[in-house]
């Protein structure tokens, strides 16, 4: 989900690397589309949805790639999962982010869903159960920019932009055009007074 | 963030009055209304945020649209609803508001939806430290009616910005003109409080008689002459004339009040183009407002429920959906998001 952290902007303590850089992406984006046009045999069925907010910006990313492979457009939408977070009660209420389902449904359909980063799990679990109060799918995928382990549930992805080993220790930080101005991974340090409980992420 | 609703220390965690309100925190249940809106659309009209959370709608004057809406609400979010009406209840054997509070607190209940004849009560309920639910009023007296002042608000920046491009904005500058029974009106006070936040400017048109003492020190314009405002008017709310809270004789045939403050079609047609007319419900056609004009495509009544049903399914996922409530002032739960972490991996 919102992956920003002011303190990775150069002002925190420890080194940040890019992990992927603008083309990168790019490239990363357009294989994972063409990874979905042959898993799908022609792509006729697809819906990509996006969870919010840059899982959102990657899905119409991936639509258009899509469209330009197979020459047809193709329904992009997003799925909020606000309200379907396990750790939903560990804090104050969090703002809602839209969810968008296209026109045609999902019911039948084959949906794969779009996120930036898959980590322990739980944001592609309640991603799940809001699919189910929404339509039954013909099958389920999961496209990610950048996994980067540490899985909490028995979960894994269809389509991996860049798998990234990491520590519990590290940051993931996601950054695009869309929402930050330019397009960019970056691994960072987290602080220690910081290191969250495993089962807040 | 900060506390909410952050106007009162006093009443945060609770929605008392729509005094309490702040600018972002009624443009934030605004915003939330409006995804809370998309719902409707769907098949399962359902969302687990308040699974496991149980909610007591108190109410001690009759009212079925507010409960039932309310109802609606709660029940979208998955909470454990228990109507409590105060007829056929221990009230009505001499019961003190005290008693029935504290016996909904060893029942354990998470918030607690009041509407009470008495103005005060809910803020009574929510201060005297007998419950440590959330309390939302749901009218009390002729003082406050916070839920329909926002669903109001929700409204017209729906019909007048629009229900996306609204997202995030007030409705500053916007002209809202409201007729009829100030006086005996909490929709009134409510609507003049929150509209007075979000930046629009209302006028209350009503006959001397049917206007409160103290007036003159609400954030608005008084007028007595409806038509000389309605050419200037975005939305035009007519309100009912209360009979049932009447013990003296306001104007002097329901014929001439008609006359002078109904809404009929040539009254309509002096208002700009892109005007609404809203009416809280229930309408009494013929006095206030003509059948025309109820029913024509400018007459937002039934939006206006339907609205009412999102606004609060978003006050009660703000105050509930998260963790435990800010009851008291100097509580922790609102500042932990302060120092929360933003990456959620």
């Amino acid at each position: 989900m919102d992956t920003s952290m002011g303190e990775l902007d150069g002002n925190g303590p420890g080194p940040v690397r890019p992990v992927l850089e603008a083309p990168d992406i790019a490239r990363v984006l357009t294989r994972i589309a063409h990874e979905i046009v042959e898993r799908a045999k022609g792509a006729d069925d697809v819906v990509l949805l996006g969870i919010p907010t840059r899982g959102a910006h990657l899905a119409r990313r991936l639509g258009a790639k899509l469209e330009e492979i197979t020459g047809r457009p193709l329904p992009v939408g997003s799925l909020d999962i606000t309200m379907y977070r396990d750790d939903l009660r560990m804090r104050p209420a969090r703002a809602l982010a839209r969810t968008e389902i296209p026109a045609e449904g999902v019911d039948g359909r084959l949906v794969v869903l779009v996120d930036d980063v898959l980590f322990s799990g739980r944001t592609i679990r309640a991603a799940l159960d809001a699919l189910g109060d929404i339509g039954r799918p013909r099958a389920v995928q999961l496209a990610v920019l950048v996994d980067r382990g540490h899985r909490e549930l028995p979960i894994r992805a269809d389509y991996v932009g860049k798998n990234l080993p990491t520590s519990l220790r590290e940051t993931v930080k996601v950054r695009l055009a869309e929402e930050d101005g330019r397009d960019g991974v970056l691994l960072g340090e987290r602080r220690e007074a910081e290191a969250a409980p495993s089962g807040e992420r | 963030m900060p506390l909410f609703p952050g106007g009162n220390p006093r009443t945060s965690g609770h929605l008392i009055s729509a005094a309490d309100l702040t600018r972002d925190d009624a443009v934030r249940i605004l915003d939330t209304a409006e995804e809370m809106a998309r719902l409707a659309d769907r098949p399962i009209k359902k969302l687990p945020a308040l699974r496991g959370r149980t909610i007591v709608n108190l109410f001690f004057e009759d009212s079925t649209r507010t409960r039932i809406s309310f109802e609606a609400a709660e029940k979208r979010l998955s909470a454990d609803v228990i109507n409590f009406a105060a007829k056929g209840s221990s009230v009505s054997k001499g019961e003190s508001l005290k008693d029935t509070a504290q016996t909904l607190e060893a029942m354990g209940v998470d918030a607690v939806v009041i509407r009470h004849g008495a103005s005060g009560a809910p803020y009574r309920l929510a201060t005297s430290g007998w419950i440590d639910a959330a309390v939302v009023n749901a009218g009390d007296g002729t003082h406050q009616h916070p839920t329909q002042a926002l669903l109001d608000a929700f409204t017209m920046r729906r019909r007048l910005i629009g229900p996306d491009a609204g997202l995030g904005r007030d409705l500053a500058g916007r002209r809202i003109t409201i007729v009829g029974d100030i006086l005996h009106s909490r929709v009134a006070r409510s609507n003049v409080d929150l509209l007075n936040t979000l930046g629009a400017q209302v006028t209350l048109v009503a006959p001397p008689t049917l206007l409160p003492v103290g007036v003159e020190g609400w954030p608005c314009e008084v007028s007595y002459d409806l038509d000389a405002v309605l050419p200037k008017s975005d939305a035009v709310m007519m309100l009912r004339v209360q009979r049932e809270r009447m013990n003296a004789a306001f104007f002097p045939t329901e014929r001439e009040y008609s006359r002078r403050y109904g809404l009929d079609v040539q009254r309509m047609e002096r208002m700009p183009g892109h005007a609404v007319v809203m009416h809280p419900g229930p309408m009494v056609r013929g006095m206030e407002i003509t059948a025309e004009v109820a029913d024509s495509g400018r007459c937002t009544v039934t939006e206006q429920v339907a609205n009412g049903v999102s606004i609060r399914m978003a006050v009660l996922y703000l105050l509930l959906g998260g963790s435990e409530h800010a009851g008291a002032p100097g509580s922790t739960a609102g500042t932990a998001d302060t120092t929360a972490r933003s990456e959620e991996k």
